[in-house]
């Protein structure tokens, strides 16, 4: 028989050590299915794995892993702090696509200039367009009770409507031939939030770690940090201690809104380059596994982060040159975030194995 | 009164860490009721969990009525006749009596009959119930009459009682023993597990004393003074709380016609509560639990706001402020639920010291908190109360309730309060450290704090306060000297009579 006894404490070394173990459990089991689809296990995990980061063509796919990493660490950052507190920000990707069309809109306005002071004013309006795109749940649930993972969930929905209506209105490129979408900020100097293309470096990068650092100050040093995590793990300690939850709610739904806007304009001054139809991919969305997958620690989100940027390209290289089906590798990332949250009971529960019948 | 019912030698059951039971052995007798005696972490609980199933020994036998018995699980137990209540109920509060009954049968007769024979049952042994009424609704003395209703339709040969009486006031105490008279009259035997030592001398034919998991002695307590036991169960002499006299100080505390709704749905709504603390003075709350205290610490603690005027500390109003607006005028405060209200659970005892200490302490700077000055105030609880810990690193949950409890009141109490509350301070605390709680109490008052002490342990709130009121329905009674007031007189306070007229008769 086995049985799961509660630890006194939890583990840290587990804590540190399950998500490694995780990986490799994954890597065993996703190897078992790509054996049973006939393709060679070994093989397929270098590719995921190995291929991105030290293969023939990693000069090519390195500097994805920043493009791709960079939003969803960016985002997960913010979401993790209301995760911890128990305020369930679902509607990132809203907030994501709403920075972007706040920031495009605001350089756009002044397109051609060539002025220092666009790229700062779109970086200011992206992050305002994500942080009042969050604040109509955070008010709602502040002022009539209403419960926000539906209604951030809800705006995804109307904000992509705004998008699309933005690319072929309002921000439709004049000179576009009436293609949807609107000019390329990327190529437009004082617009483009890259650094070193060739890098991958844009302004998202250093604002994702920058607000890893900052959050895990917040967490760890301030007082408002503590009160995060003291309401999430213990709602009626934090009540005791002082804590007002509707200010918590403001803060951290505007704090995760404010940094998915941020994400959402520094994608598309860059990556992206242009608003338009399809310009959201569900960034706001991984970043919520993203998010788990670090355990809602800044340092482990920008890990997370990264192996989950790593498995997108290494997925993608594994589907055009072994010709793996989309869908064997969306079931190899969902067995990761399987694996990790299934291991991670054993931090705060060890297994005992007893024989049944011993007196 | 022949045989011996249940035979225990020499279990021994040790979890990583700890041996909870080192070689017991004690005899049941039939018909008889049997203390079993100790402070907590002694072992009495993982013992009864052996008796019940619950639990496997690691080693030794228990014998019933000679026969072999090692019951794998509750139900093999309850079969052999082996019943027990909990000290928490295990019960559905949205669920009427019967339901609660039946969900705990191993094959419940259709309602219609249950309920006709909760009926019998409760009247013939004077455990007035109905059957129908909503769990919800029921007072805690109440709650533990369905517990002991359900034990008792299966006709158990031993009841185990986990400390029965911390819920009750003196009559319904009264009742449960006339309950546990009768029962034992018809030849059911009792296993009484309990720290209210006078009890024990009332009601039990032997005594077991446990001590860090040994069998350390036996006594018959109608022999053996309370003071006896005690000793033997802390294996030490007592320090008993000294208070000094003291004339009393100015109003410090003033609460006046405070009525506020529950937030909880089950909740009491206090109507009407009207009292002064002097500084200097310790007023005792009794009552019944769930009539209205854990309301009233809310609203003294500042998470529940009234009217600014209805809450006065030295003439300012406060009612309207939270928390920490309170704390840094000096008003604290420890509520009774230590997990996860007093404290956080998982988080490290210098994260538990700041959560109430972050003000008065200073243990932030600009808003970052200074984690040096936190731990060595949380170092400074750990020493002064005795609390025993790896460390201010340890997640609060790994600490026993005794130690918690420490921990928490003080916490409370170095940060020099001028008011505090505590609600039920020593609850499920072993004596040594109760009566290191209580000094302590009586320490800060007599430093001129205003105390209030909400308990439902009347012989603590005797032994330290200076006035007495009692709880009933959200409703405060009149506020009386504690000195002179006999049991009959509280009895009738808590249970929401005048009790002026009571004096006056």
């Amino acid at each position: 028989m086995i049985a799961l006894e509660k630890r006194p404490e939890p583990s840290r070394l587990l804590a540190m050590g399950t998500p490694l173990i995780a990986v490799i459990v994954t890597m065993i089991a996703g190897g078992l299915l790509f054996a049973a689809l006939g393709k060679n296990p070994f093989e397929a995990i270098r590719t995921i794995f190995w291929d991105p980061l030290f293969g023939e063509y990693a000069f090519y796919y390195r500097p994805q892993l920043l493009v791709k990493g960079a939003p969803l660490v960016l985002i997960a950052i913010g979401l993790s702090l209301g995760f911890r507190a128990g305020i369930w920000n679902i509607g990132a990707e809203g907030q994501y696509t709403m920075g972007a069309i706040c920031g495009a809109g605001v350089g756009l306005a002044f397109y051609p200039s060539e002025s220092v002071l666009i790229f700062p004013a779109m970086v200011i309006a992206g992050a305002l367009g994500g942080w009042a795109w969050a604040m109509i749940p955070a008010l709602l649930k502040v002022k009539f009770g209403t419960n926000e993972i539906l209604v951030s969930l809800m705006l995804v929905y109307v904000a992509e409507q705004l998008l699309a209506s933005m690319s072929l209105g309002l921000l439709k490129n004049p000179q576009g031939f009436g293609f949807p979408g609107s000019r390329n900020i990327a190529e437009w100097d004082a617009a483009t939030s890259w650094i070193a293309q060739d890098y991958g470096m844009h302004w998202g990068v250093v604002a994702a770690m920058i607000a890893v650092i900052m959050a895990y100050v917040l967490l760890n040093r301030h007082i408002l940090g503590f009160n995060i995590r003291l309401t999430g793990e213990a709602p009626r300690a934090a009540r005791f201690a002082g804590v007002k939850p509707a200010r918590l709610i403001l803060f951290c739904l505007g704090m995760s809104g404010m940094l998915a806007g941020l994400a959402g304009l520094f994608e598309v001054a860059g990556p992206s380059g242009q608003v338009s139809i399809d310009f959201n991919v569900g960034y706001g969305f991984t970043a919520i596994i993203v998010a788990f997958l670090g355990r809602l620690h800044p340092v482990g989100i920008l890990l997370a982060g990264l192996l989950m940027a790593l498995t997108y390209i290494g997925g993608d290289i594994a589907e055009s040159q072994m010709g793996l089906p989309a869908a064997a590798i969306q079931v190899f990332q969902g067995m990761l975030l399987f694996f990790l949250l299934a291991l991670d009971l054993l931090t705060n529960y060890r297994v005992k194995f007893a024989v049944k019948g011993a007196a | 009164m022949t045989g011996t019912l249940l035979s225990i030698r020499g279990l021994t059951k040790a979890y990583p860490g700890v041996v909870a039971n080192d070689s017991v052995s004690f005899d049941i007798q039939e018909g008889e009721v049997h203390a079993l005696l100790g402070e907590n972490g002694a072992g009495k609980s993982t013992l009864v969990k052996m008796i019940y199933g619950l639990v496997k020994p690691d080693s030794g036998t228990m014998t019933w009525q000679g026969d072999p018995f090692a019951p794998p699980e509750p139900r093999a137990a309850r079969a052999t006749g082996v019943a027990m209540v909990f000290q928490h109920f295990s019960l559905f509060d949205a669920l009427n009596v019967a339901e609660n009954v039946a969900l705990g049968m191993e094959n419940p007769p259709p309602m219609r009959d249950l309920a006709t024979k909760i009926r019998s049952v409760s009247e013939n042994y004077g455990l007035p119930l109905d059957p129908d009424r909503t769990v919800g609704d029921l007072s805690a003395g109440e709650r533990q009459r369905v517990e002991i209703i359900r034990c008792l339709l299966q006709d158990p040969k031993l009841l185990i009682m986990d400390e029965p009486t911390s819920v009750l006031t003196p009559q319904e105490v009264e009742i449960l023993f006339k309950t546990l008279n009768k029962l034992k009259s018809e030849g059911t035997a009792i296993l009484y597990i309990s720290h209210k030592l006078e009890e024990i001398r009332a009601l039990c034919d032997h005594a077991t004393i446990l001590r860090l998991g040994k069998n350390v002695g036996t006594c018959i307590p109608a022999e053996t003074t309370a003071r006896d036991m005690a000793e033997m169960m802390v294996g030490d002499t007592l320090h008993t709380p000294t208070r000094s006299a003291k004339d009393g100080g100015a109003p410090v505390l003033e609460v006046r016609d405070l009525s506020l709704a529950s937030a909880n749905p089950f909740g009491t709504r206090l109507k009407n509560i009207t009292f002064t603390v002097h500084a200097g003075e310790i007023l005792g709350l009794g009552g019944v639990a769930g009539n209205g205290q854990d309301e009233l610490l809310a609203a003294l603690s500042g998470e529940a706001r009234s009217g600014s005027d209805t809450i006065t500390v030295k003439d300012a109003p406060v009612g309207h402020l939270g928390p920490n607006e309170r704390r840094a005028l000096g008003i604290l405060a420890a509520p009774e639920e230590r997990l996860g209200h007093a404290a956080a659970p998982d988080m490290s005892l210098s994260e538990n010291a700041l959560l109430t200490g972050a003000i008065r302490e200073n243990l932030t700077k600009n808003g970052f908190v200074d984690w040096a000055s936190t731990t060595s105030f949380a170092e400074r609880i750990i020493s002064a109360f005795d609390v025993r810990t790896p460390g201010p690193a340890s997640a609060a949950r790994s600490l026993s309730g005794g130690n918690l409890q420490k921990f928490v009141i003080g916490r409370e109490v170095l940060q020099n309060p001028q008011v505090l509350i505590v609600n039920q301070p020593t609850w499920g605390v072993d004596a040594a450290a109760a009566a290191a709680i209580r000094q302590s109490l009586l320490d800060l008052a007599a430093e001129g704090a205003a105390i209030v002490v909400i308990s439902q342990d009347l012989d603590e709130l005797m032994e330290i306060s200076d006035h007495f009121g009692a709880l009933n329905e959200g409703r405060l009674s009149d506020i009386r000297p504690a000195i002179g007031l006999s049991i009959d007189e509280i009895g009738l306070m808590m249970g929401g009579a005048d009790a002026s007229e009571g004096a006056a008769a």
